[in-house]
Protein backbone atom coordinates (compact mmCIF):
# COMPACT_ATOMS: atom_id res chain seq x y z
CA UNK A 1 0.00 0.00 0.00
CA UNK A 2 2.64 2.04 1.38
CA UNK A 3 4.35 2.59 -2.45
CA UNK A 4 1.15 3.39 -3.81
CA UNK A 5 1.12 7.00 -2.31
CA UNK A 6 3.75 9.86 -2.89
CA UNK A 7 4.83 10.16 1.33
CA UNK A 8 2.74 11.90 3.38
CA UNK A 9 3.10 12.23 7.21
CA UNK A 10 0.19 11.73 8.30
CA UNK A 11 -1.01 8.42 9.32
CA UNK A 12 -4.33 6.56 8.71
CA UNK A 13 -3.37 6.08 5.11
CA UNK A 14 -4.25 2.13 4.84
CA UNK A 15 -7.29 1.89 7.21
CA UNK A 16 -8.84 4.77 5.72
CA UNK A 17 -8.28 3.23 2.43
CA UNK A 18 -8.93 -0.22 3.53
CA UNK A 19 -12.36 1.38 5.02
CA UNK A 20 -13.64 3.53 2.32
CA UNK A 21 -13.13 0.51 -0.37
CA UNK A 22 -14.55 -2.48 1.13
CA UNK A 23 -17.55 -0.32 2.30
CA UNK A 24 -17.91 0.86 -1.20
CA UNK A 25 -17.57 -2.63 -2.24
CA UNK A 26 -20.38 -3.75 -0.01
CA UNK A 27 -22.98 -1.36 -0.61
CA UNK A 28 -22.45 -0.28 -4.03
CA UNK A 29 -20.38 -2.00 -6.37
CA UNK A 30 -21.49 -5.66 -5.35
CA UNK A 31 -24.98 -4.41 -5.40
CA UNK A 32 -25.32 -2.66 -8.82
CA UNK A 33 -23.54 -5.42 -10.67
CA UNK A 34 -26.25 -7.01 -9.62
CA UNK A 35 -28.19 -6.02 -12.55
CA UNK A 36 -25.16 -6.68 -15.02
CA UNK A 37 -25.04 -10.69 -14.25
CA UNK A 38 -28.90 -10.89 -14.23
CA UNK A 39 -29.18 -8.79 -17.56
CA UNK A 40 -26.48 -10.97 -18.68
CA UNK A 41 -28.26 -14.20 -18.32
CA UNK A 42 -31.16 -13.28 -20.05
CA UNK A 43 -30.30 -13.81 -23.37
CA UNK A 44 -30.15 -10.95 -26.34
CA UNK A 45 -33.56 -12.04 -27.76
CA UNK A 46 -35.31 -11.33 -24.17
CA UNK A 47 -33.19 -8.33 -23.32
CA UNK A 48 -34.07 -6.92 -27.14
CA UNK A 49 -37.69 -7.72 -26.81
CA UNK A 50 -38.04 -6.57 -23.27
CA UNK A 51 -36.08 -3.01 -23.42
CA UNK A 52 -37.78 -2.20 -26.90
CA UNK A 53 -41.43 -3.20 -26.69
CA UNK A 54 -43.68 0.00 -27.71
CA UNK A 55 -44.65 0.66 -24.13
CA UNK A 56 -41.21 0.75 -22.63
CA UNK A 57 -39.85 2.71 -25.72
CA UNK A 58 -42.69 5.38 -25.20
CA UNK A 59 -41.60 5.71 -21.70
CA UNK A 60 -38.28 6.22 -22.57
CA UNK A 61 -39.72 9.17 -24.75
CA UNK A 62 -41.63 10.79 -21.93
CA UNK A 63 -38.49 10.21 -19.63
CA UNK A 64 -35.91 11.75 -21.63
CA UNK A 65 -38.19 14.30 -23.61
CA UNK A 66 -39.38 15.60 -20.16
CA UNK A 67 -36.28 15.56 -18.47
CA UNK A 68 -34.27 17.17 -21.02
CA UNK A 69 -37.58 19.95 -21.45
CA UNK A 70 -37.34 20.75 -17.84
CA UNK A 71 -33.59 21.18 -17.28
CA UNK A 72 -33.47 23.33 -20.18
CA UNK A 73 -36.35 25.34 -18.23
CA UNK A 74 -34.03 25.49 -15.34
CA UNK A 75 -31.33 26.65 -17.17
CA UNK A 76 -33.14 29.66 -18.22
CA UNK A 77 -34.86 30.14 -13.82
CA UNK A 78 -31.85 28.99 -12.50
CA UNK A 79 -29.75 31.30 -14.25
CA UNK A 80 -32.08 34.15 -13.31
CA UNK A 81 -32.13 33.12 -9.70
CA UNK A 82 -28.24 32.89 -9.32
CA UNK A 83 -27.91 35.76 -10.87
CA UNK A 84 -30.93 37.62 -8.79
CA UNK A 85 -29.35 36.17 -5.50
CA UNK A 86 -25.92 37.73 -6.06
CA UNK A 87 -26.29 40.76 -7.42
CA UNK A 88 -29.36 42.09 -6.58
CA UNK A 89 -30.55 43.32 -2.59
CA UNK A 90 -34.16 42.85 -2.27
CA UNK A 91 -36.76 41.98 0.33
CA UNK A 92 -36.77 38.43 0.31
CA UNK A 93 -33.47 37.93 -0.75
CA UNK A 94 -32.32 35.58 1.92
CA UNK A 95 -35.50 33.81 2.27
CA UNK A 96 -35.08 32.78 -1.39
CA UNK A 97 -31.62 32.22 -0.71
CA UNK A 98 -32.65 29.94 1.94
CA UNK A 99 -35.63 28.34 0.40
CA UNK A 100 -34.41 27.53 -3.37
CA UNK A 101 -32.68 23.94 -1.64
CA UNK A 102 -36.50 22.89 -0.98
CA UNK A 103 -36.79 20.56 -3.73
CA UNK A 104 -33.72 18.60 -2.07
CA UNK A 105 -34.95 18.69 1.16
CA UNK A 106 -38.60 17.83 0.88
CA UNK A 107 -38.97 14.25 0.16
CA UNK A 108 -40.13 13.28 -3.24
CA UNK A 109 -43.47 11.99 -1.86
CA UNK A 110 -44.55 14.90 -0.32
CA UNK A 111 -43.59 17.22 -3.27
CA UNK A 112 -45.88 15.00 -5.71
CA UNK A 113 -49.00 14.85 -3.78
CA UNK A 114 -48.56 18.71 -2.82
CA UNK A 115 -48.25 19.72 -6.70
CA UNK A 116 -51.03 16.74 -7.31
CA UNK A 117 -53.32 18.56 -5.36
CA UNK A 118 -52.21 22.33 -6.53
CA UNK A 119 -52.78 21.27 -10.26
CA UNK A 120 -55.90 18.90 -10.38
CA UNK A 121 -59.07 20.44 -11.12
CA UNK A 122 -59.85 21.54 -7.55
CA UNK A 123 -56.97 23.12 -7.07
CA UNK A 124 -55.71 26.44 -6.55
CA UNK A 125 -53.66 27.00 -9.82
CA UNK A 126 -55.59 24.09 -11.79
CA UNK A 127 -58.93 25.51 -11.15
CA UNK A 128 -57.80 28.23 -13.12
CA UNK A 129 -56.02 26.46 -15.50
CA UNK A 130 -58.69 24.10 -16.63
CA UNK A 131 -61.43 25.82 -17.94
CA UNK A 132 -59.33 27.57 -20.37
CA UNK A 133 -58.49 24.39 -21.58
CA UNK A 134 -54.74 23.73 -19.83
CA UNK A 135 -54.26 20.57 -18.83
CA UNK A 136 -51.30 19.85 -16.10
CA UNK A 137 -52.35 16.96 -13.45
CA UNK A 138 -52.68 13.36 -15.02
CA UNK A 139 -51.13 14.55 -18.09
CA UNK A 140 -47.49 14.30 -19.87
CA UNK A 141 -47.60 17.95 -18.55
CA UNK A 142 -47.86 17.16 -15.04
CA UNK A 143 -44.71 15.00 -15.47
CA UNK A 144 -42.60 17.88 -16.85
CA UNK A 145 -44.16 20.70 -13.93
CA UNK A 146 -42.81 17.91 -11.68
CA UNK A 147 -39.19 17.64 -13.26
CA UNK A 148 -38.68 21.35 -13.11
CA UNK A 149 -39.62 21.73 -9.44
CA UNK A 150 -37.11 18.53 -8.84
CA UNK A 151 -34.49 20.01 -10.90
CA UNK A 152 -33.79 23.93 -10.15
CA UNK A 153 -31.73 23.75 -7.38
CA UNK A 154 -29.10 21.97 -9.18
CA UNK A 155 -28.41 25.07 -11.85
CA UNK A 156 -29.08 28.05 -9.40
CA UNK A 157 -26.28 25.98 -6.75
CA UNK A 158 -23.74 25.50 -9.36
CA UNK A 159 -24.14 29.42 -11.55
CA UNK A 160 -24.11 31.19 -7.94
CA UNK A 161 -20.46 30.76 -6.95
CA UNK A 162 -18.93 30.86 -10.54
CA UNK A 163 -21.10 34.08 -11.24
CA UNK A 164 -20.36 35.45 -7.58
CA UNK A 165 -16.59 34.76 -8.44
CA UNK A 166 -17.03 36.35 -11.57
CA UNK A 167 -14.68 39.55 -11.26
CA UNK A 168 -15.58 43.07 -11.31
CA UNK A 169 -13.13 44.57 -13.26
CA UNK A 170 -13.70 42.52 -15.80
CA UNK A 171 -17.20 43.83 -16.72
CA UNK A 172 -16.24 47.34 -15.85
CA UNK A 173 -13.54 47.06 -18.95
CA UNK A 174 -15.90 46.20 -21.03
CA UNK A 175 -18.22 48.76 -20.39
CA UNK A 176 -15.43 50.89 -20.35
CA UNK A 177 -14.68 49.80 -23.76
CA UNK A 178 -18.23 50.77 -24.85
CA UNK A 179 -19.72 47.64 -24.48
CA UNK A 180 -23.76 47.75 -24.05
CA UNK A 181 -24.41 45.48 -21.02
CA UNK A 182 -26.15 42.82 -23.58
CA UNK A 183 -23.25 42.73 -24.94
CA UNK A 184 -21.36 42.89 -21.78
CA UNK A 185 -23.75 39.60 -21.07
CA UNK A 186 -23.05 37.74 -24.05
CA UNK A 187 -19.46 38.20 -24.74
CA UNK A 188 -18.16 37.97 -21.14
CA UNK A 189 -20.08 36.95 -18.32
CA UNK A 190 -21.92 34.20 -20.56
CA UNK A 191 -18.98 32.39 -21.71
CA UNK A 192 -18.06 32.22 -18.08
CA UNK A 193 -20.50 30.43 -16.71
CA UNK A 194 -21.27 28.77 -19.43
CA UNK A 195 -19.66 25.84 -18.12
CA UNK A 196 -21.60 26.05 -15.00
CA UNK A 197 -24.95 25.89 -16.51
CA UNK A 198 -23.92 23.04 -18.62
CA UNK A 199 -23.06 21.24 -15.82
CA UNK A 200 -26.23 22.28 -13.80
CA UNK A 201 -27.90 21.34 -16.90
CA UNK A 202 -26.92 17.92 -17.10
CA UNK A 203 -27.17 17.43 -13.42
CA UNK A 204 -30.55 18.41 -13.11
CA UNK A 205 -31.47 15.61 -16.21
CA UNK A 206 -29.84 13.14 -14.47
CA UNK A 207 -31.92 13.77 -11.47
CA UNK A 208 -35.12 14.35 -13.75
CA UNK A 209 -34.60 11.05 -15.16
CA UNK A 210 -34.48 8.37 -12.75
CA UNK A 211 -37.18 10.54 -10.61
CA UNK A 212 -39.89 8.80 -9.04
CA UNK A 213 -41.58 9.45 -5.82
CA UNK A 214 -42.79 13.72 -7.01
CA UNK A 215 -43.57 12.62 -10.54
CA UNK A 216 -46.17 9.74 -9.70
CA UNK A 217 -49.08 11.48 -7.63
CA UNK A 218 -49.47 13.68 -10.87
CA UNK A 219 -48.33 11.74 -13.65
CA UNK A 220 -51.76 10.06 -14.16
CA UNK A 221 -49.17 6.90 -15.05
CA UNK A 222 -51.55 6.26 -18.11
CA UNK A 223 -49.23 3.47 -20.24
CA UNK A 224 -47.89 4.97 -23.46
CA UNK A 225 -49.12 8.49 -22.42
CA UNK A 226 -47.93 9.04 -19.08
CA UNK A 227 -45.65 6.56 -18.16
CA UNK A 228 -42.37 7.01 -17.46
CA UNK A 229 -39.33 4.64 -16.99
CA UNK A 230 -39.01 4.07 -13.29
CA UNK A 231 -42.36 3.35 -12.98
CA UNK A 232 -42.64 0.82 -15.25
CA UNK A 233 -39.73 -0.93 -13.99
CA UNK A 234 -41.64 -0.72 -10.74
CA UNK A 235 -44.96 -2.35 -12.56
CA UNK A 236 -42.48 -4.83 -13.96
CA UNK A 237 -41.52 -5.85 -10.86
CA UNK A 238 -45.27 -6.25 -9.05
CA UNK A 239 -45.98 -8.21 -12.19
CA UNK A 240 -43.28 -10.90 -11.10
CA UNK A 241 -41.09 -10.18 -14.74
CA UNK A 242 -38.05 -9.32 -12.62
CA UNK A 243 -35.85 -10.24 -15.61
CA UNK A 244 -37.79 -7.31 -18.11
CA UNK A 245 -37.62 -4.77 -15.18
CA UNK A 246 -33.87 -5.63 -14.67
CA UNK A 247 -33.40 -5.20 -18.58
CA UNK A 248 -35.49 -1.74 -18.47
CA UNK A 249 -33.17 -1.10 -15.22
CA UNK A 250 -29.74 -1.76 -16.87
CA UNK A 251 -30.48 0.66 -19.85
CA UNK A 252 -31.29 3.19 -17.60
CA UNK A 253 -28.01 2.71 -15.52
CA UNK A 254 -25.49 2.56 -18.38
CA UNK A 255 -27.44 6.06 -19.56
CA UNK A 256 -26.74 7.63 -15.72
CA UNK A 257 -22.95 6.26 -15.78
CA UNK A 258 -22.50 7.76 -19.06
CA UNK A 259 -24.08 11.45 -17.75
CA UNK A 260 -22.50 10.84 -14.30
CA UNK A 261 -18.78 10.46 -16.62
CA UNK A 262 -20.12 13.64 -18.53
CA UNK A 263 -20.35 15.53 -15.70
CA UNK A 264 -17.31 14.84 -13.87
CA UNK A 265 -15.84 15.96 -16.96
CA UNK A 266 -17.58 19.52 -17.21
CA UNK A 267 -16.68 19.74 -13.64
CA UNK A 268 -12.66 19.12 -14.01
CA UNK A 269 -13.10 21.41 -16.93
CA UNK A 270 -14.57 24.16 -14.36
CA UNK A 271 -12.17 23.78 -12.24
CA UNK A 272 -9.21 23.87 -14.43
CA UNK A 273 -10.79 27.33 -16.47
CA UNK A 274 -10.72 28.70 -12.44
CA UNK A 275 -7.13 27.58 -11.39
CA UNK A 276 -5.83 29.16 -14.52
CA UNK A 277 -8.05 31.96 -14.16
CA UNK A 278 -6.83 32.69 -10.11
CA UNK B 1 -24.49 16.01 -6.28
CA UNK B 2 -25.13 18.31 -3.56
CA UNK B 3 -23.22 21.81 -3.42
CA UNK B 4 -20.86 21.87 -0.78
CA UNK B 5 -20.18 24.08 1.81
CA UNK B 6 -16.27 25.06 0.61
CA UNK B 7 -18.35 26.78 -2.50
CA UNK B 8 -21.02 28.15 -0.52
CA UNK B 9 -18.30 29.70 1.89
CA UNK B 10 -17.17 31.99 -0.83
CA UNK B 11 -18.49 35.23 -1.04
CA UNK B 12 -22.29 35.20 -2.55
CA UNK B 13 -22.20 38.72 -2.67
CA UNK B 14 -20.76 41.40 -4.73
CA UNK B 15 -21.82 45.56 -5.21
CA UNK B 16 -22.12 46.55 -8.21
CA UNK B 17 -20.68 49.59 -9.60
CA UNK B 18 -22.58 52.00 -11.98
CA UNK B 19 -20.54 50.66 -15.22
CA UNK B 20 -21.61 47.36 -14.44
CA UNK B 21 -25.45 47.82 -13.41
CA UNK B 22 -28.00 47.11 -15.98
CA UNK B 23 -31.09 49.37 -16.97
CA UNK B 24 -33.31 49.34 -13.55
CA UNK B 25 -36.17 47.85 -15.79
CA UNK B 26 -33.94 44.92 -16.83
CA UNK B 27 -33.14 44.58 -12.53
CA UNK B 28 -37.16 45.16 -11.78
CA UNK B 29 -38.32 42.24 -14.25
CA UNK B 30 -35.79 39.82 -13.30
CA UNK B 31 -36.71 40.24 -9.24
CA UNK B 32 -40.31 39.68 -10.75
CA UNK B 33 -39.58 36.89 -12.65
CA UNK B 34 -37.76 34.84 -9.65
CA UNK B 35 -40.14 36.21 -6.99
CA UNK B 36 -43.27 35.01 -9.08
CA UNK B 37 -41.26 31.62 -9.74
CA UNK B 38 -40.57 31.24 -5.93
CA UNK B 39 -44.30 31.80 -5.06
CA UNK B 40 -45.65 29.57 -7.36
CA UNK B 41 -42.90 26.67 -7.51
CA UNK B 42 -41.71 26.79 -3.98
CA UNK B 43 -43.60 28.81 -1.51
CA UNK B 44 -47.44 27.01 -3.10
CA UNK B 45 -46.18 23.45 -2.57
CA UNK B 46 -44.91 23.78 1.00
CA UNK B 47 -47.79 26.00 2.00
CA UNK B 48 -50.30 23.57 0.38
CA UNK B 49 -49.27 20.80 2.99
CA UNK B 50 -49.90 22.39 5.96
CA UNK B 51 -53.04 24.02 4.66
CA UNK B 52 -54.42 20.43 3.51
CA UNK B 53 -53.44 18.56 6.58
CA UNK B 54 -55.29 20.95 8.36
CA UNK B 55 -58.20 21.56 6.19
CA UNK B 56 -60.53 19.17 8.67
CA UNK B 57 -59.05 21.22 11.59
CA UNK B 58 -56.90 20.62 14.26
CA UNK B 59 -58.45 17.76 16.10
CA UNK B 60 -58.35 15.67 13.03
CA UNK B 61 -54.86 16.47 12.18
CA UNK B 62 -53.90 15.31 15.28
CA UNK B 63 -56.07 12.45 15.45
CA UNK B 64 -54.28 11.64 11.86
CA UNK B 65 -50.84 11.63 13.90
CA UNK B 66 -51.52 10.00 16.81
CA UNK B 67 -52.49 6.49 16.22
CA UNK B 68 -50.98 2.93 15.85
CA UNK B 69 -50.12 3.13 12.17
CA UNK B 70 -49.03 6.73 12.44
CA UNK B 71 -47.12 5.93 15.30
CA UNK B 72 -45.58 2.37 13.26
CA UNK B 73 -44.56 4.37 10.22
CA UNK B 74 -42.58 7.11 12.69
CA UNK B 75 -40.76 5.01 14.04
CA UNK B 76 -39.65 2.93 11.38
CA UNK B 77 -38.71 6.16 10.06
CA UNK B 78 -36.61 7.10 12.93
CA UNK B 79 -35.04 4.34 13.32
CA UNK B 80 -33.65 3.62 9.45
CA UNK B 81 -32.52 6.84 9.67
CA UNK B 82 -30.69 5.95 13.33
CA UNK B 83 -28.69 3.24 11.08
CA UNK B 84 -27.95 4.20 7.79
CA UNK B 85 -26.84 8.05 9.30
CA UNK B 86 -24.31 6.76 11.30
CA UNK B 87 -22.85 3.94 9.15
CA UNK B 88 -22.34 6.87 6.08
CA UNK B 89 -21.06 9.37 8.65
CA UNK B 90 -17.89 6.93 9.23
CA UNK B 91 -17.41 5.96 5.91
CA UNK B 92 -17.46 9.73 4.93
CA UNK B 93 -14.99 10.53 7.48
CA UNK B 94 -12.82 7.89 6.23
CA UNK B 95 -13.10 8.71 2.47
CA UNK B 96 -12.86 12.27 2.99
CA UNK B 97 -9.56 11.77 4.85
CA UNK B 98 -8.38 9.44 2.42
CA UNK B 99 -9.07 11.58 -0.74
CA UNK B 100 -8.04 14.77 0.93
CA UNK B 101 -5.14 13.76 2.72
CA UNK B 102 -3.20 11.36 0.50
CA UNK B 103 -2.12 11.12 -3.27
CA UNK B 104 -2.94 8.16 -4.85
CA UNK B 105 -3.53 6.74 -8.19
CA UNK B 106 -7.20 6.16 -9.69
CA UNK B 107 -8.42 9.19 -6.91
CA UNK B 108 -10.73 10.98 -9.40
CA UNK B 109 -12.20 7.17 -10.51
CA UNK B 110 -13.00 6.77 -6.31
CA UNK B 111 -14.92 9.91 -6.39
CA UNK B 112 -16.92 9.02 -9.34
CA UNK B 113 -17.62 5.80 -7.54
CA UNK B 114 -18.95 7.47 -4.51
CA UNK B 115 -20.79 9.66 -6.47
CA UNK B 116 -22.27 6.64 -8.09
CA UNK B 117 -25.77 6.53 -6.23
CA UNK B 118 -26.52 10.04 -6.83
CA UNK B 119 -26.75 9.18 -10.40
CA UNK B 120 -28.39 6.21 -9.80
CA UNK B 121 -32.06 6.10 -10.09
CA UNK B 122 -34.00 5.39 -6.37
CA UNK B 123 -36.13 2.89 -8.24
CA UNK B 124 -33.50 0.94 -9.14
CA UNK B 125 -31.70 1.65 -5.65
CA UNK B 126 -34.27 -0.88 -4.70
CA UNK B 127 -34.38 -3.16 -7.39
CA UNK B 128 -30.30 -4.07 -6.66
CA UNK B 129 -31.24 -5.42 -3.65
CA UNK B 130 -34.24 -7.27 -4.54
CA UNK B 131 -32.19 -8.82 -7.14
CA UNK B 132 -29.83 -9.70 -4.25
CA UNK B 133 -31.85 -10.88 -1.30
CA UNK B 134 -35.46 -11.34 -2.91
CA UNK B 135 -37.11 -15.19 -3.26
CA UNK B 136 -35.51 -15.04 -7.03
CA UNK B 137 -32.45 -13.71 -6.06
CA UNK B 138 -28.43 -14.30 -5.36
CA UNK B 139 -29.05 -15.28 -1.79
CA UNK B 140 -32.73 -15.47 -1.84
CA UNK B 141 -32.60 -19.54 -1.64
CA UNK B 142 -29.97 -19.50 1.54
CA UNK B 143 -31.87 -16.68 2.87
CA UNK B 144 -35.29 -18.39 3.10
CA UNK B 145 -33.95 -21.77 4.35
CA UNK B 146 -32.63 -20.09 7.02
CA UNK B 147 -35.48 -18.02 7.65
CA UNK B 148 -33.94 -14.49 7.10
CA UNK B 149 -36.31 -11.98 6.11
CA UNK B 150 -34.68 -8.72 4.31
CA UNK B 151 -37.02 -7.34 1.58
CA UNK B 152 -40.17 -6.49 2.14
CA UNK B 153 -38.84 -6.45 5.88
CA UNK B 154 -36.69 -3.82 7.83
CA UNK B 155 -33.34 -4.82 6.80
CA UNK B 156 -34.25 -3.79 3.04
CA UNK B 157 -35.48 -0.76 4.42
CA UNK B 158 -32.27 -0.01 5.97
CA UNK B 159 -29.82 -1.40 2.92
CA UNK B 160 -31.73 0.49 0.40
CA UNK B 161 -31.53 3.76 2.29
CA UNK B 162 -27.80 3.56 3.22
CA UNK B 163 -26.90 3.27 -0.36
CA UNK B 164 -29.37 6.17 -1.38
CA UNK B 165 -27.70 8.50 1.34
CA UNK B 166 -24.32 7.01 0.73
CA UNK B 167 -22.31 10.09 -0.50
CA UNK B 168 -23.72 12.82 1.34
CA UNK B 169 -21.26 13.08 3.87
CA UNK B 170 -18.16 12.25 1.62
CA UNK B 171 -19.86 14.59 -0.75
CA UNK B 172 -19.51 17.63 1.74
CA UNK B 173 -16.08 16.34 3.53
CA UNK B 174 -14.26 16.08 0.69
CA UNK B 175 -13.95 19.87 -0.58
CA UNK B 176 -14.02 21.10 2.39
CA UNK B 177 -10.82 19.01 3.78
CA UNK B 178 -9.13 19.99 0.35
CA UNK B 179 -9.57 23.61 0.62
CA UNK B 180 -8.23 23.60 4.51
CA UNK B 181 -5.22 21.70 3.39
CA UNK B 182 -3.13 19.53 6.20
CA UNK B 183 -0.54 22.48 7.97
CA UNK B 184 -2.06 21.67 11.76
CA UNK B 185 -2.18 17.86 10.82
CA UNK B 186 1.30 17.98 9.95
CA UNK B 187 1.98 19.99 12.88
CA UNK B 188 0.27 17.53 15.38
CA UNK B 189 2.45 14.67 14.10
CA UNK B 190 5.28 16.36 13.99
CA UNK B 191 4.67 16.99 18.05
CA UNK B 192 4.19 13.41 18.43
CA UNK B 193 0.32 13.41 18.25
CA UNK B 194 -1.27 9.84 17.62
CA UNK B 195 -3.44 9.16 14.70
CA UNK B 196 -6.64 9.17 16.70
CA UNK B 197 -5.23 12.38 18.41
CA UNK B 198 -4.26 14.12 15.01
CA UNK B 199 -8.17 13.99 14.16
CA UNK B 200 -9.94 14.69 17.24
CA UNK B 201 -7.79 17.38 18.31
CA UNK B 202 -6.33 18.96 14.59
CA UNK B 203 -9.32 17.83 12.03
CA UNK B 204 -12.32 17.70 13.64
CA UNK B 205 -12.27 21.37 14.88
CA UNK B 206 -12.04 22.63 11.54
CA UNK B 207 -14.61 20.36 9.68
CA UNK B 208 -16.95 19.87 12.83
CA UNK B 209 -19.58 22.31 10.35
CA UNK B 210 -19.03 20.63 7.16
CA UNK B 211 -19.47 17.68 8.84
CA UNK B 212 -22.85 18.60 10.70
CA UNK B 213 -23.93 20.13 7.42
CA UNK B 214 -23.76 16.51 5.42
CA UNK B 215 -24.82 14.32 8.34
CA UNK B 216 -28.14 16.87 8.44
CA UNK B 217 -28.57 16.62 4.70
CA UNK B 218 -28.07 12.22 5.16
CA UNK B 219 -30.29 12.37 7.37
CA UNK B 220 -33.31 14.46 5.78
CA UNK B 221 -32.77 12.28 2.93
CA UNK B 222 -32.51 8.94 4.69
CA UNK B 223 -36.16 9.85 6.39
CA UNK B 224 -37.21 11.16 3.38
CA UNK B 225 -36.60 8.45 0.55
CA UNK B 226 -39.45 7.15 -0.58
CA UNK B 227 -38.64 5.16 -4.56
CA UNK B 228 -35.91 2.87 -3.24
CA UNK B 229 -37.71 2.12 0.05
CA UNK B 230 -40.75 1.69 -2.10
CA UNK B 231 -39.52 -1.35 -4.06
CA UNK B 232 -38.26 -3.23 -0.45
CA UNK B 233 -40.81 -2.41 1.62
CA UNK B 234 -43.62 -4.65 0.23
CA UNK B 235 -46.17 -1.84 1.93
CA UNK B 236 -47.01 -4.03 5.04
CA UNK B 237 -48.74 -1.89 7.69
CA UNK B 238 -47.35 -1.73 10.77
CA UNK B 239 -44.46 -3.33 9.60
CA UNK B 240 -42.75 -2.08 6.65
CA UNK B 241 -44.06 1.31 6.46
CA UNK B 242 -41.84 4.59 6.54
CA UNK B 243 -43.45 7.87 7.19
CA UNK B 244 -43.05 8.40 3.00
CA UNK B 245 -45.24 4.91 2.16
CA UNK B 246 -47.90 5.76 4.48
CA UNK B 247 -48.01 9.06 2.84
CA UNK B 248 -48.48 7.33 -0.38
CA UNK B 249 -51.10 4.92 1.25
CA UNK B 250 -53.16 7.75 2.96
CA UNK B 251 -53.21 9.98 -0.23
CA UNK B 252 -54.20 7.11 -2.35
CA UNK B 253 -57.09 5.57 -0.07
CA UNK B 254 -58.52 9.58 -0.93
CA UNK B 255 -57.78 10.35 3.01
CA UNK B 256 -56.20 13.51 1.72
CA UNK B 257 -56.43 15.41 5.27
CA UNK B 258 -54.49 12.46 6.79
CA UNK B 259 -51.87 11.78 4.57
CA UNK B 260 -51.10 15.76 4.50
CA UNK B 261 -50.93 15.66 7.76
CA UNK B 262 -48.02 12.93 7.92
CA UNK B 263 -46.65 14.81 5.09
CA UNK B 264 -46.52 18.29 7.14
CA UNK B 265 -43.65 16.52 9.53
CA UNK B 266 -42.25 15.70 7.10
CA UNK B 267 -42.18 19.05 5.42
CA UNK B 268 -41.07 20.23 9.06
CA UNK B 269 -38.44 18.12 8.69
CA UNK B 270 -37.47 19.86 5.48
CA UNK B 271 -37.97 23.38 6.93
CA UNK B 272 -35.53 22.63 9.77
CA UNK B 273 -33.00 21.16 7.53
CA UNK B 274 -32.73 24.11 5.48
CA UNK B 275 -32.78 26.24 8.79
CA UNK B 276 -29.79 24.57 9.79
CA UNK B 277 -28.48 24.36 6.53
CA UNK B 278 -28.38 28.02 6.41
CA UNK B 279 -26.96 28.11 10.01
CA UNK B 280 -23.92 26.16 9.04
CA UNK B 281 -23.16 28.18 5.88
CA UNK B 282 -22.96 31.00 8.18
CA UNK B 283 -20.33 29.42 10.48
CA UNK B 284 -18.55 27.74 7.77
CA UNK B 285 -17.97 31.25 6.26
CA UNK B 286 -16.87 33.15 9.68
CA UNK B 287 -14.60 30.31 10.10
CA UNK B 288 -13.03 30.24 6.60
CA UNK B 289 -13.48 34.02 7.26
CA UNK B 290 -11.13 33.46 10.69
CA UNK B 291 -8.50 31.61 8.61
CA UNK B 292 -7.73 33.88 5.69
CA UNK B 293 -7.55 36.55 7.99
CA UNK B 294 -5.14 34.85 10.43
CA UNK B 295 -3.14 33.72 7.24
CA UNK B 296 -2.99 37.24 6.22
CA UNK B 297 -1.57 38.81 9.37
Amino acid sequence: MASLRRFSPLPGFGLAMGYTLVYLALIVIIPLTAVGTKTLTMGWDAFWAAVSSPRVVASYQLSFGASLLAAAINVVFGLIFAWVLVRYHFPGRGLIDSLVDLPFALPTAVAGIALATIYSENGPIGKVLEPRGIEIAYTPNGVLLALVFIGLPFVVRTVQPVLADLEKEVEEAAAGLGASGWQTFCRIILPHIAPALLTGFAMAFARAVGEYGSVIFIAGNMPMVSEITPLLIITKLEQYDYAGATAVASVMLIFSFLLLLIINGLQGWMQNRHAKGS
Amino acid sequence: MSTSVALHASSLERHETASTREPAWVKAALITVALTFFAVFLLLPLGTVFAEGLRKGWGAYLAALINRDAWDAIKLTLITAAIAVPFNLVFGVAAAWLIAKFEFPGKRLLITFIDLPFSVSPVISGLIFVLLFGAQGWFGPWLQAHDIRIIFAVPGIVLATIFVTFPFVARELIPLMEAQGSEEEEAAVVLGASGWQVFWYATLPKIKWGLLYGVILCNARAMGEFGAVSVVSGHIRGQTNTMPLYVEILYNEYNYAAAFAVASLLALLAIVTLALKTLVEKQTRRQLQEITEKSGE
